[in-house]
């Protein structure tokens, strides 16, 4: 090689420590600088999606979208009936909670967003989303969809945010296991995968309880993280195993949310 | 033609780490996704100078750390190696053959997710590693290697469409052409 190829080859060696050795903060702020660059084409895909979309709404049946309308008009009038009721007892609970002087749980505040990546090596398990600062979101706060607990916020920038799903390593969740009865039956925490390949369970450790775990009881957020809030659905056990030498018993969970099939997520504000 | 080769590789490392991360179907469908950039290094590393193999390793690096949970700069240290390496034998090697092209991908796709995972465990990095790991790897090599030839036929043909037309020559000349008889 010649010596101008040593010289090209030395810079780039020393850039690339630099890089390397750039502290946590600085790094992560590099980036989002970096990854917005990507903005353009995440939007070009997002419009793209919904064309596709658009598209494929034109194409459904007229009968098939009377029958969902009629269907929606029933529900609506159902829920019309149910508000009533629930208004009166949130007023009841409302009452009897300052009779006692309990602390009132707050209103559910929460953000819809779009999944607009997710990350492109295999041994991490995040996704990006569309909300950032912008939108009031910060790191820590609780990612979750109808069917359950989805993840935490890791970063944010201006526009877009990255969310850690539940299963990775860098995102452990305090967990309680409930029986029918919704009696805490034992607590552990999820901070492992069961599976490389299969992302739809994770690994519930430092089981105390183990023999009144049993397979096909629930398991919801326990507040001792001090990260996410109490009683979130999670998933359901699948089994119960003895690891190292049966001192510790480790159980296998079925998320109650399809992580490989997300679209959109509720992000938790406070 | 050199900048513009090195302008069409930086602009196919960035769409395919978008691709990467934007589409997963594969990853639903197998449980993994391929890297793109190590086949792209081999082709740029058989078809280019140094400078562009340098521009490619630290801009697809990044860009590939950007959207991902990777320390910023692990990707880049595989790419350089990959593309340094290949530079170094380069004369040696059978650039325009499709086995050579299979090999040298083979090799990359399955080299650098491996060096990528060493360096993030040397920084105290926990990714997701078991079995299914393995299945991971195999892909990743079989895929990533596959790619290269495939690189190397969209690259022929941009530049196919793109250049200049080549002019076929004849020895045959008809104003050279010897009248014989009367005329």
């Amino acid at each position: 090689m010649k010596r101008r190829h040593y010289l090209l080859l030395a810079v780039v060696v020393v850039l690339t420590l630099v890089i390397l050795n750039l502290s946590p903060r600085t790094a992560t702020q590099f980036k989002l600088a970096i990854g917005s660059l990507f903005l353009p084409l995440f939007g070009l895909a997002g419009s793209g999606q919904q064309v596709a979309e658009k598209a494929g709404n034109a194409v459904v049946p007229r009968k098939d979208l009377l029958k969902q309308i009629e269907q929606l008009r029933r529900e609506n009038a159902e829920l019309k009936v149910q508000l009533p009721r629930l208004a009166e007892l949130e007023r009841q609970n409302a009452h009897l909670s300052a009779q006692v002087g309990f602390k009132q749980s707050s209103r559910l505040n929460i953000k819809l967003a779009r999944i607009i990546a997710r990350d492109p090596a295999n041994w991490w398990r995040n996704v990006q989303i569309d909300l950032g600062k912008r939108d009031g979101l910060r790191v820590d706060l609780p990612v979750r969809t109808a069917e359950g607990l989805v993840g935490r916020v890791s970063e944010v920038s201006e526009t877009r945010a990255r969310v850690v799903l539940l299963g990775d390593p860098t995102c452990p969740v305090s967990a309680t296991v409930r029986d029918a009865l919704n009696n805490v039956v034992d607590q552990g925490v999820i901070k492992s995968p069961a599976a490389v390949l299969d992302e739809s369970f994770v690994e519930l450790n430092f089981l105390r309880n183990a023999t009144a775990v049993k397979p096909g009881q629930l398991v919801v957020t326990s507040d001792e993280g001090g990260l996410f809030p109490k009683g979130i659905r999670i998933g359901e056990i699948v089994d119960v195993r003895p690891v190292d030498f049966g001192l510790v018993h480790v159980a296998r969970v079925k998320l109650a949310v399809r992580m490989n099939a997300l679209d959109d997520v509720w992000v938790m504000m406070p | 033609m050199s900048a513009l080769n090195t302008l069409f590789i930086l602009a196919l490392a960035f769409v395919a780490v978008f691709v990467e991360s934007s589409f997963g179907g594969l990853r639903r469908l197998i449980g993994v996704q391929v890297d793109l950039l190590p086949a792209l290094m081999v082709y740029a590393s058989l078809s280019s100078g140094l400078v562009t193999v340098s521009l490619l390793a630290v801009c697809g690096g990044l860009w590939f750390d950007a959207l991902s949970a990777n320390r910023l700069g692990v990707s880049i240290v595989p790419l350089l190696v990959i593309g340094f390496t290949i530079q170094q034998f380069r004369h040696l090697i059978l650039r325009q053959e499709t086995y050579t092209h299979l090999v040298l991908g083979f090799a990359a796709s399955g080299f650098a997710p491996l060096l990528a995972l060493a360096i993030i465990l040397s920084y105290g990095g926990e990714p997701i590693l078991g079995w299914g790991t393995l299945w991971q790897w195999f892909a990743m090599t079989v895929l990533g290697g596959l790619l290269v030839p495939v690189y190397f036929q969209l690259f022929n043909q941009v530049y196919r469409v793109l250049g200049y037309e080549r002019v076929v020559e004849s020895t045959y000349r008809s104003d050279r052409e010897i009248a014989r008889g009367r005329g």
